[in-house]
């Protein structure tokens, strides 16, 4: 490789507060357009924004988790645009002085770790959308939706420390894994509740300087983002083969051809004019706020994956895709706690309930299968009470219904027989009704032991524990 | 007898002892705006029918004994920029066309809760900009003084209301004058509280780091009144103050004896009116009897004031009226063009001829490559000249000075020299700039009959002293008792 990519990101990470940033309305997702509005948000004369604590509350969480420097002092501005999704004819934003700055977080790459830098976190409340839908293609007009004027959001500005499409999509991944496990953003990249702009530039492998960057938007999904840069790269070395120079400008990535084309350049820019907010106090966040944040942050996916490779023993495969969610981890962490048997747990959690639930698009928090009624399943499959094969479509109603499995074995009368006294007795019965057959296998007819274990079994309408019916069987015939 | 020539504290005396009723008084006002609105013009809205239903509502609490203030049943008048509910609020401009606000500005609700009776919306300078109500996209306020002179500005309709006695106090805001200098012109009592010590939700932003509201009125007790039903901290608002409000009354005893009188040197400038000097010295001189004593003081940074204002004012201007864009209410011009045309052709079509200029001035100053030299040297040098007067008020309890350099200047005389307009706000701006309370309060009258306003400066969150001595002059005075003939 003669080339080496130099990415950094910004994304945008909706908060899950309930009201907006600076005003009491609802921040719910997908309500008929300009229902959740009020004179505030909507920019109208004379009103002023009040900050919402629990959004300060989160950005302090998430600083914290990336392990970034929280500011004491930080300052709000305005960023000052025209557009019809700005009610307020600006942005009120951070600036020179962000909530949080000089952070990092570890990725995996590569079979190695890799840390990124996180340059700063800070606060900002988001915009509106525009509507440009059926029907009204060919007026002159576009509607305003103004439901998310005002939600609050926190922007995570990396450093460049990205190489290739795979660090920055793995980076997103973990950020996002961060973010969902604060529950402080659902990480929703389609409805753009976390959302991703690139800056990507190339230079020569082992040049100090960087090269011209171009920003890279529009990516709402991970594929994107890794077709977009991978794109990016791609057109930038061909400019750099051809002698031509890359400028500065922001682009935009269209999905259904795989490109990314020119939206502005840096002369078209706007200039924001920011300039420190008049109504609203710098925000102050007192030891006190960081402590009690830093109290209530929950173990984070990273430590918790490799808490359940050390603790549990099993697999760094199973204990990643068992961190996924934090609600996942729980789950896992219960039939653990039931059963003692972290490996046949993960088995039977990571195996069969992802499978069932994968199939049915759901998340583990919607399912009625509780964690203990597993642990009861592993239970009785331990005790020989169950057959492994039984168990298999035990669970499968276990699933569907939510009932504990004692109930559904007994029902389906599929109880395993392991208790030996009792199979010695269905046993001495059976070889005594074949006489003819036991003094055969006796005399070196070692073949016909299936055909013992096939009596037995219809004997026990196929209920025997097979492993028990084999032991008992060998120390008869051997009698 | 005229209910119309009552102070607050006098009408509300009738009222209590049932010698007059609210809806009658209100009546009486709604006459003398027909009488003399032709010609002063102070009022872009007369409530009529919401005055008389809440006089109607006063006179029932009256009779009752119930929840009464000393503005229940109180005929006012409010300024155009406080947004009131369900009744239009233009700011004097063209853009806001249309505008009915759906709240009450917190001020408003204040003094409705307090029983005030409101007569209507007072002309200004749009957007609360200009120093002689010239501005307004409606016409101009004529002093009540003299009608072909300005009422100064931008509360130029509510200092007029209150000197022609269409109302009995009124409602203005301040962002480097806007109360004090048309109160001097007018020959009325203007009050700019602290900023922050009244709300300013509601109140529509011109420079939201230095607009404060404040009442217009006849009298400083009446001040003290309107002060005590406005102050205190609004949860809506993040810059309003968490302080106690005292009763403003109490600090209206008269005695100023061993008070420390600072007079800044360069408030007393070569070239100043000699009529307004004249009458500033004196009002100094009656300080000094009643037992004040004058100290000089010095404010070095005074004449970087205009410059640092017009930077930082028009900063703020620029980003606050860009709400103003024709998309969700108000104004809108053009809609068969692009979304730039209709941008430019409303904002073209809706600003008058300052307002543009302020958002240029204040575009400019925050540009990139600018705004080091400009937006942030300007608030550097703001904070200097805070700290010249905290370093005042270590020698002395209250500053006084004039309130503007001349008496009301003749409409027309200074529209088409902007910079001359902006220096009547020579002696106020600072006040703004340092956050602290001010006063302007009749003090004399030039030869051509003119009002004259002495201006007394305070102490952040001192208005009780500023309050005290304004009482002490007026006392000694009968310069506040005097009204136009119209």
């Amino acid at each position: 490789m003669k080339y080496e990519a130099v990415i950094g990101l910004e994304v945008h990470a909706q908060l899950l507060t309930d009201s907006k940033l600076f005003c009491g309305c609802s921040t719910r997702f997908g309500s008929e357009p300009n229902t959740q509005v009020c004179q505030i948000c909507l920019g109208m004369p004379g009103v002023l924004p009040v900050l919402n604590k629990k959004a300060v509350e989160f950005a302090v969480k998430m600083s914290l988790a990336v392990n970034c420097r929280i500011n004491p002092r930080s300052i709000f501005a305005r960023k000052n645009y025209f557009y019809p999704d700005l009610p307020k004819g600006y942005q009120v934003s951070q600036y020179t002085e962000p909530l949080s700055e000089h952070g990092h977080l570890e990725i995996d790459i590569d079979g190695g770790r890799k840390r990124i830098g996180i340059t700063r976190i800070h606060m900002e409340e988001d915009a509106g959308k525009l509507l440009h839908g059926e029907g009204i293609e060919d007026s002159n007009f576009s509607f305003v939706d103004l439901n998310r004027t005002g939600v609050p959001l926190i922007e995570i500005v990396s450093e460049p420390d990205m190489r290739t499409s795979d660090e920055a999509v793995a980076y997103l991944k973990a950020l996002r894994d961060i973010l969902v496990y604060l529950r402080i953003c659902d990480g929703n990249m389609e409805e753009g509740s976390f959302r991703c702009d690139a800056n990507v530039s190339v230079r020569l492998m082992g040049a100090e300087k960087l090269g011209t960057k171009a920003e890279l938007k529009n990516m709402n999904s991970f594929k994107y983002v890794k077709e977009a840069i991978d794109y990016e790269i791609q057109r930038q070395i061909d400019l750099v083969e051809n002698g031509e120079k890359v400028v500065q400008e922001t682009r935009l990535f269209d999905a259904s051809k795989g490109i990314t084309a020119s939206m502005r350049s840096k002369e078209e820019a706007h200039d924001y004019r920011y300039f420190p907010e008049p109504d609203l106090l710098p925000l102050n966040v007192g030891a006190k706020l960081v402590d009690q944040a830093r109290e209530t942050l929950p173990e984070l996916p990273e430590a918790k994956r490799a808490r359940f490779i050390t603790d549990y023993a099993i697999p760094p495969y199973d204990a990643g895709v068992l961190t996924a969610t934090r609600e996942l981890a729980d789950y896992y962490e219960e039939v653990v706690k039931a059963t003692g048997e972290p490996k046949v747990s993960s088995n039977w959690v990571m195996g069969e309930l992802l499978r069932l639930l994968k199939e049915d698009g759901k998340d583990v928090g919607d399912c009625a299968l509780k964690p203990s009624a597993i642990a009861d399943l592993i239970g009785m499959i331990k005790k020989g009470a169950i057959s492994g094969k039984m168990a298999k479509e035990v669970f499968e109603e276990m699933y569907k219904t939510g009932k504990p499995p004692a109930g559904i074995v007994k029902a389906r009368g599929i109880t395993q027989i392991s208790d030996e006294s009792e199979l010695a007795g269905v046993i001495d019965r059976v070889l005594e009704a074949n006489p003819e057959s036991v003094d055969r296998y006796r005399s070196g007819k070692v073949q016909l032991f299936g055909f013992f274990v096939g009596e037995t079994m219809k004997a026990t309408k196929g209920q025997a524990n097979p492993q028990a019916v084999n032991k008992i069987l060998k120390e008869k015939l051997a009698g | 007898m005229d209910l119309t020539s009552l102070t607050i504290h006098g009408l509300s005396e009738k009222l209590k002892n049932r010698e007059t009723t609210s809806v009658e008084a209100t009546k009486a006002f709604l006459k003398r705006i027909e009488e003399v609105e032709p010609k002063v013009r102070a009022f872009i809205t007369v409530t009529a029918g919401e005055a008389l239903k809440s006089a109607g509502e006063a006179d029932k609490r009256i009779a009752k004994g119930e929840g009464i203030t000393p503005l229940t049943g109180v005929p006012i008048a409010v300024k155009d920029i406080f947004c009131t509910k369900d009744i239009r609020t233009t700011c004097a401009s063209k853009i806001l066309e249309g505008f009915i606000p759906p709240y009450d500005s917190t001020v408003v609700r204040k003094l409705k809760e307090a029983g005030a009776v409101i007569l209507g919306k007072n002309n200004m300078d749009e957007f609360a900009m200009g120093s002689s109500t010239e501005n307004s996209a409606f016409s101009p306020t004529y002093n009540p003084w003299a009608l072909d002179r300005v009422p100064g500005g931008s509360s130029g309709g509510s200092a007029a209301s209150v000197a022609a006695s269409e109302c009995v106090a009124s409602i203005g805001t301040d962002t480097g004058g806007s109360i004090r200098q048309p109160a001097s012109c007018c020959g009325v009592v203007g009050l700019k509280p602290t900023y922050g010590r009244v709300s300013r939700f509601g109140m529509i932003a011109f420079a939201s780091s230095l607009d404060q509201a404040g009442p217009f009125t006849k009298d400083t007790t009446d001040a003290a009144i309107m002060l005590n039903a406005m102050a205190g901290h609004d949860p809506s608002d993040s810059t309003s103050i968490k302080a106690e409000v005292p009763d403003y009354r109490t600090f209206l005893t008269g005695e100023v004896k061993g008070l420390k009188v600072g007079i800044p040197k360069e408030y007393f400038i070569e070239g100043m009116d000699k009529e307004v000097e004249a009458s500033v010295r004196e009002a100094l001189e009656v300080l000094k009897k009643a037992g004040a004593a004058l100290v000089p003081v010095t404010l070095p940074h005074t004449e970087y004031a205009v410059g640092v204002y017009y930077l930082v004012a028009t900063a703020e201007a620029s980003s606050n009226l860009a709400r103003y864009d024709g998309v969700k209410y108000g104004l809108r011009v053009d809609e068969t063009g692009s979304l730039l045309d209709m941008y430019k052709k409303t904002r073209d079509e809706g600003f008058g001829g300052e307002v543009k200029r302020r958002i240029m001035l204040g575009t400019y100053s925050l540009s990139a490559g600018y705004y080091d030299a400009y937006y942030k040297k300007a608030s550097e040098v703001r904070t200097l000249i805070k700290n010249d007067f905290d370093e005042a008020f270590k020698s002395c309890d209250i500053i006084a000075t004039p309130t503007a350099p001349t008496a009301a200047f003749k409409l027309g005389e200074r529209v088409e020299d902007p910079l001359t307009m902006y220096l009547s706000d020579i002696f106020t701006i600072s006040c703004n700039l340092a956050g602290i309370p001010g006063i302007s309060l009749p003090c004399g009258f030039t030869k051509e009959g003119l009002p004259v306003g002495l201006q007394l400066l305070g102490r952040t969150l001192d208005e009780g002293t500023v309050l005290k001595t304004a009482y002490a002059y007026e006392s000694a005075t009968e310069w506040h008792t005097r009204r136009p003939k119209i």
